[in-house]
């Protein structure tokens, strides 16, 4: 009967590694390790998050500097959301933009954020902003008019700049 | 001292200690979560207090408000006499382990323990051992196969682990000669700790002790995937929050019994030399064993969050085919000590 030498597999343990504490050892100097590193939480409400340009937060619509919101009311983005949240109402001005809503309003609560209204807009007049701390304590709240959604234009760039130049 | 003095310094104590206790429990539960954040890359509770440290008191509030459910199948009387049991192990331990030397006030001598019992190592084991029967009790008075399941891994595992502590709590004692926690406490003076003394046997008592309070990585029985909680699934409020604290007494428990045994109760080497004060030199003692104490208890809470659990027959296997021998050859190394240096 010869006997062969058996071939060392990945999983075999060497000696140190078969009486576990210097393996215990290696796992607990990690943890303490760890534990004096630091540490990575945002505190919500004292430090919020301040995304980047591509963030894709609530709908809003462009206010230009002389207070005239760029919207048609063409009536694109109401046709194209996925969820049926946009209802607009269009009305005549004496204004070289004849057009203009008289009724817009997004309800949050259907909102789904996807950007589509953003990105069939031809006027540029409805983007998506970086605003994502909405809640409410009742449906009513959530139909947002075009009090709540006309921000100037100004707080809008970083998206603007974003749009033009990826999308 | 006068009987009536003895009664109201003992009332005194209990009172002090019982107090202290089951704040340092309550606290236990907030480091816990504080230490497993931080092992975890996270801050832990930082909202109810300064940084936190009014959570134990939220949780406690918590579990007050919360409904009693008591399942159909269960035994009521055994399903509400398990927590208690519990608890009442787990604080009445403390009577026997002392705390400091002796404290000189006025014309009073008062040892620092509550009751300095010629017995008192049997007395902690006796009384750890009636913790098996709450857990058993728990598990079985449930009425749910995962509660009884979980009694029973762990009555198991607390009974054989029992086994290696004894052992090594013999070797100590073979040194000390003696079975008084303050007799023992005396006989390690210097640097003559029984952990340096006698290594193995420390170290068998410290896996026992984890074994024993049920703690990681020996806690299936009240594992989350494997037993959903195991004996305490079917409790809820504040008979959860008997066990819960019964858990941290008892491993406050442990570690004040290994301080005692092996790191040289409230010692300090050599304090002898810079001639204080007796009562400073008494507070600095208490605040050592206070020290040793916390350092321990970080080290349990410490290896909970970096180490995986035993699975239950590797558990068996390490119980009595490790532990036991290794402790059984503790013996035989002290009994060499003591034959070579007298």
């Amino acid at each position: 009967m010869e006997t062969k030498t058996k071939r060392r597999r990945l999983k075999d343990l060497s000696f140190w590694e078969k009486i576990y504490i210097p393996e215990i050892v290696k796992g607990l100097s990690l943890t303490l390790r760890t534990m004096f590193k630091p540490k990575f939480t945002m505190e919500y409400p004292e430090v919020k998050f301040d995304p980047s340009g591509s963030y894709r937060g609530r709908p809003v619509l462009v206010e230009e500097e002389n207070g005239v919101e760029r919207c048609v009311a063409c009536g694109l983005c109401s046709r194209v959301c996925p969820a049926l949240a946009i209802e607009v109402q269009a009305a005549e001005t004496e204004m070289e933009k004849e057009r203009y809503p008289e009724k817009f309003e997004i309800n949050m609560i259907r909102c789904i954020f996807c950007g589509f209204c953003e990105e069939v807009c031809p006027e540029e007049a409805i983007v998506m902003s970086k605003d994502y701390e909405l809640a409410f304590t009742n449906r009513q709240d959530a139909i947002y008019g075009k009090d709540k959604l006309l921000v100037p234009v100004k707080q809008l760039q970083d998206r603007i700049d974003f749009l033009r130049q990826y999308k | 001292m006068s009987t009536l003095e003895i009664v109201i310094i003992s009332l005194i104590k209990i009172i002090a200690l019982l107090s202290i206790m089951l704040v340092t429990v309550a606290y236990l539960t907030y480091f816990e979560r504080k230490i497993s954040a931080w092992a975890q890359n996270r801050i832990g509770p930082n909202r109810v207090g300064w940084k936190g440290a009014l959570q134990p008191f939220a949780d406690l509030f918590k579990l007050v408000l919360k409904e009693d459910i008591v399942p159909d199948n269960a035994d009521r009387k055994i399903h509400t006499l398990a927590p208690i049991v519990a608890l009442l192990v787990a604080l009445s331990t403390y009577a026997v382990i002392p705390f400091g030397p002796n404290l000189q006030i006025a014309e009073f001598n008062i040892p620092l323990l509550v009751a300095d019992v010629n017995i008192g190592v049997l007395f902690i084991l006796a009384l750890t051992s009636l913790g098996v029967y709450a857990i058993t009790l728990a598990g079985w008075s449930s009425g749910s196969k995962y509660s009884l399941l979980g009694g029973i891994r762990s009555s198991a595992q607390m009974i054989s682990y029992e086994v290696s502590m004894g052992f090594s709590v013999a070797g100590v004692i073979l040194l000390a000669e003696s079975l008084r926690p303050v007799a023992i406490v005396e006989a390690q003076s210097g640097w003559m700790w029984n952990a340096i003394v006698q290594p193995i046997g420390f170290i068998t008592f410290v896996v026992s002790a984890f074994a024993e309070t049920n703690r990681l990585p020996f806690d299936l029985p009240e594992a989350e995937p494997e037993l959903v909680g195991g004996f305490h699934t079917e409790y809820s409020s504040m008979k959860f929050a008997g066990f819960f604290l019964a858990e941290y007494a008892n491993m406050i428990i442990a570690s004040a019994f290994i301080v005692t045994l092996y790191l040289g109760g409230w010692q300090i080497p050599y304090i002898q030399e810079l001639n204080l004060a007796p009562v400073l030199e008494t507070l600095l003692c208490v605040g050592a064993f206070i020290i040793k104490m916390a350092a321990l208890l970080f080290f349990f809470l410490w290896v909970r969050w970096s180490l995986p659990r035993f699975r239950y027959d590797q558990l068996m296997n390490l119980g009595w085919k490790v532990m036991f021998p290794l402790s059984l050859i503790n013996i035989i190394w002290v009994a060499a000590l003591i034959m070579i240096f007298g």
